[in-house]
């Protein structure tokens, strides 16, 4: 019998390596169904400005709540550290968790981390209780801040957010994963494709989150599906072993004994 | 007093964070509220008395990536 291949990370046993964001989706009813298509435990959120006497904030959280699933609230769209640490406050008393997706973005067309800003922000909530989850780049030495900073589980992106690349870095990601093979990375943002995140997950990395390639997919129930097999499958074939590639070809069946071959040259 | 209020200037007559988060029709909801980017905690409320030209925050649980 095997063991279980549970994830770790801070106070949560998780046993599904498939996060799923909540936005973008063509109604709750499908938002509902492609959670539990994904087999996803934990689910990201958010929190908006909302008019007086408009209830569709609490209409989305009664549906999350009766899903029985962890939520991971975001800082998404917070320009400095000041924004998202309030953020992650109001977070925390809202959605009564101290885990945080910690966002600080600094550049509007790729949408990339402001890695001083979240390095600072990232402290401040440390030092606060929080249980950090930093949405980064692979840059190895912001990656050790971070650490330094608290947190213990570093989400580097693969592409930037909502742009469907795959893997832009691949170098960068597999120096990230060998240095920090302690650490739980789950790689944020950028995956189009389950083929993707088979990938990612073939490199060693410990999960994936994604959001829009579920939500904007035709049909995203079956394609949260398609996801949560290709994870599947990454993970496994991480902890199997793959080959090392080779330039030349290798024959597969054995050459000895072949009917024909008596060992002249043709 | 005029103040701004997720992002609108309002002119409110509420002394305390509170009362204005009443005053709105908030009173019902789950919210997390900020005053100048600062958090306030939802027990604060009463105690956080509102000044010309503050910026408050008022949030609710919403879907994200």
């Amino acid at each position: 019998m095997s063991m279980p291949d549970d994830l770790v990370v801070y106070d949560a046993r998780l046993s599904s390596r498939f996060l799923l964001g909540t936005a973008r989706y063509p109604s709750p009813a499908i938002l509902a169904e492609a959670i539990r298509a994904a087999g996803a435990e934990i689910v990201t959120v958010s929190l908006r400005r909302e008019a007086g006497g408009s209830r569709a904030g609490e209409s989305f959280w009664r549906l999350i709540r009766e899903l029985g699933v962890r939520v991971l609230p975001n800082t998404a769209g917070c320009r400095t550290a000041k924004e998202a640490v309030a953020t992650a406050q109001m977070a925390r008393e809202l959605f009564g968790t101290s885990w945080i997706k910690l966002e600080v973005i600094g550049e509007e067309d790729t949408l990339q981390p402001d890695v001083f800003g979240l390095v600072e922000a990232a402290r401040i909530l440390s030092d606060d209780g929080f249980c950090v989850f930093p949405y980064t780049t692979e840059d190895l030495v912001v990656a050790e801040k971070l650490l330094d900073a608290g947190c213990r589980v570093l989400m580097p992106w693969a592409a930037p957010i909502g742009s469907g690349r795959g893997i832009n870095n691949l170098f960068g990601l597999r120096a990230l994963r060998a240095h920090f093979p302690n650490t739980p990375l789950i790689v944020d943002a950028g995956l189009g494709a389950p083929s993707q995140a088979a990938a990612v997950m073939e490199l060693g990395f410990d999960a994936a989150l994604l959001n829009t390639a579920v939500a904007r997919a035709g049909d995203p129930v079956a394609m949260a599906r398609a996801f949560s097999l290709a994870i599947e499958a990454g993970r496994a074939a991480y902890l199997s072993g793959l080959m090392e590639p080779r330039d030349m070809a290798a024959p597969s069946t054995p050459v000895l004994g072949r009917a024909f071959d008596d060992g002249l040259e043709a | 007093m005029r103040i701004r209020v997720n992002g609108q200037t309002l002119e409110i007559e509420a002394p305390t964070l509170e009362r204005l988060i009443e005053e709105l029709g908030f009173s019902e909801q789950t919210v997390a509220t900020a005053v100048n980017q600062e958090f306030v905690r939802s027990k604060d409320r009463g105690e956080t008395l509102l000044v010309e030209d503050d910026t408050i925050e008022i949030v609710t649980p919403r879907q994200g990536g």
